[in-house]
């Protein structure tokens, strides 16, 4: 109850300015442009692919490598989304309104958490629109559409609760800003220097740490419990330590 | 309550650590009852507080940042039109229900902020230097308003501004580098304040040893310009021998005033009574 008042008002204040709208039309925009692009390459090798027996259809040519490509969107665009969360509040002392209410840590954060989450999913589901559009000249793989969907959704949900850390940290939201991108690209880019050291085991564990390497296998169509685990666990490890570290400000300072 | 104390004596310490934004590293706190570290819930819904900054959502409408307030302090969803409707009542905000905060005056923020404070009804309703930065005619409505609120709600007022403790206030509290230093009604505060002075100015100035002659006159400066400072034996003035005798031999006197003792001369006095106590 007191989450969703929360959330409601978060989600409410991020479209009352004028950073979501800006990041919902950017997004859109470019993603419209990687479509089209990749609809345009399909098109032309269309005719060779009728020929072929068990030939990839329009989800796996052209849906999967543009979701693919938002990731790394949603990579720069989240940290922006979350900058503001607590350091905002922080910075113009509403955050004492939050503290003397009667609230534990744990709503605020998950309140603050969730009121994103719900703006994620305005952009995803927007996102999901231009692909259905296709539906009118020729048919889905749902299956593999939804396993992308929710690869992209539980991606999205990881970066925010980094981000939301992130911002707990500082009064400044560039500062927060910039650190999740760091972080996040720092665990982004661990799968590319897990395929450099060569084939050990430490490898492996870089690999299995890194962001991309489990949002690849969803992408693929491979729905594992491990992989949805892993972004399950990744989100409730920052959202505890957010909650402790706003819980460990009043015992400090 | 007032609270009272110079800048960086600790005042807003104190009440960051009542309203539970700070957590005490000695001793515990008890509100309603309840300990605010033990039963913070419980604690923190008998309390309203208004922070130095009013706590404000700048992109909210008033009426939407006050139903944001009732409702995460857990007031009853049918209860909620009612409450709001009360705390805009108080703090006259009825002109401004549909306005976006940002866009208010300071004095309204401050109105907002206290609304905010006091719409779950709270036992205890704690401002933080609720006048700060604001005009004479608004710092005037806001100690009304704040004697207002004294009669039904226990008020906690922390200000570095006498008058304002002497205009609203009961009981008064003084604490200087974090230490309580003074604990009274308002009248024993008054007392404190008495200076033993008046300040007289004429236009045709007598000699000071004139003055001197006054009975229960203890001693006598010149202020030059035919200003006098004279310091009288505890209860017994001169001020009305004094005019008397300034009619008589044609002093032409045009101002008499007791003096009071500033803010700064209680403290003064009370750290160094302080420092007296600890060395006998």
């Amino acid at each position: 109850m007191n989450i969703f008042t929360l959330a409601s008002r978060e989600l409410r204040s991020l479209f009352l300015s004028p950073l979501a709208w800006s990041i919902l039309a950017v997004v859109q925009f470019l993603y419209a442009y990687l479509f089209m692009g990749r609809l345009e390459g399909f098109l032309q090798i269309q005719a060779r692919l009728s020929l072929m027996e068990k030939a990839p259809d329009v989800t796996e040519l052209v849906i999967i490598p543009v979701f693919a490509n938002i990731a790394t969107i949603l990579l720069l665009v989240i940290p922006l989304l979350t900058m503001r969360l607590i350091s905002e509040e922080r910075r113009s002392r509403s955050l004492s309104l939050l503290l003397s209410a009667p609230l534990s840590m744990s709503e605020i954060i998950l309140g603050k958490y969730l009121g994103l989450l719900g703006f994620i999913l305005c952009l995803l589901l927007l996102l999901l629109l231009t692909p259905l559009s296709l539906l009118g000249s020729g048919s889905l793989d749902f299956g593999l559409l939804f396993s992308a969907w929710l690869a992209l959704l539980l991606l999205a949900a990881a970066f925010a609760a980094a981000g939301l850390f992130m911002s707990s940290l500082t009064q400044y939201p560039t500062l927060a800003a910039i650190t999740s991108f760091g972080l996040l690209l720092l665990l982004w880019l661990f799968n590319m220097a897990a395929n450099n050291v060569g084939d050990d085991g430490s490898t492996s564990v870089l690999a299995y740490l890194s962001l991309l390497t489990h949002y690849e296998n969803l992408i693929r169509g491979v729905i594992n419990s491990a992989d949805i685990l892993y972004y399950l666990l990744f989100i409730t490890g920052f959202l505890v330590l957010s909650i402790r570290r706003l819980d460990g400000e009043r015992l400090q300072a | 309550m007032g609270f009272l104390g110079p800048n960086g004596a600790g005042k807003s310490t104190t009440m960051n650590m009542l309203s539970g934004n700070l957590a005490p590293s000695q001793g515990q706190i008890t509100i309603a009852g309840y300990d605010l570290l033990d039963e913070p819930r419980l604690a923190k819904a008998t309390l309203g507080y208004l922070a130095e900054n009013p706590p404000l959502y700048r992109e909210l409408t008033v009426y939407e940042y006050l139903q944001f307030c009732a409702r995460i302090n857990q007031i009853p969803r049918t209860k909620i039109a009612s409450a709001m409707q009360m705390a805009m009542d108080r703090c006259g905000l009825h002109s401004v229900t549909h306005r976006l905060i940002g866009n208010l005056s300071k004095g309204y923020q401050q109105r907002v902020g206290i609304a905010q404070a006091i719409i779950h009804l709270p036992a205890v309703v704690i401002l933080d230097e609720p006048t700060v930065g604001l005009d004479p005619i608004q710092i005037r409505e806001i100690r009304s308003l704040i004697r207002e609120l004294g009669q039904d709600h226990a008020v906690i007022l922390s200000t570095h501004i006498l008058p304002e403790v002497q205009a609203t206030c009961d009981q008064v509290q003084i604490i200087n580098q974090g230490k309580l230093v003074f604990r009274d009604s308002i009248q024993g505060l008054e007392h404190r304040l008495q200076h033993n002075s008046l300040y007289v100015a004429f236009h045709q100035p007598p000699a000071l040893d004139a003055l001197q002659d006054l009975a229960g006159v203890e001693s006598c400066e010149s202020l030059g310009n035919g200003q006098f400072r004279v310091h009288y034996k505890e209860a017994t003035s001169p001020a009305e021998q004094l005019v008397a005798r300034s009619v008589a031999q044609n002093w032409r006197l045009y101002e008499l005033r007791p003096e009071q003792a500033s803010l700064e001369d209680v403290f003064m006095d009370l750290t160094h009574n302080e420092v007296v106590e600890s060395e006998t």
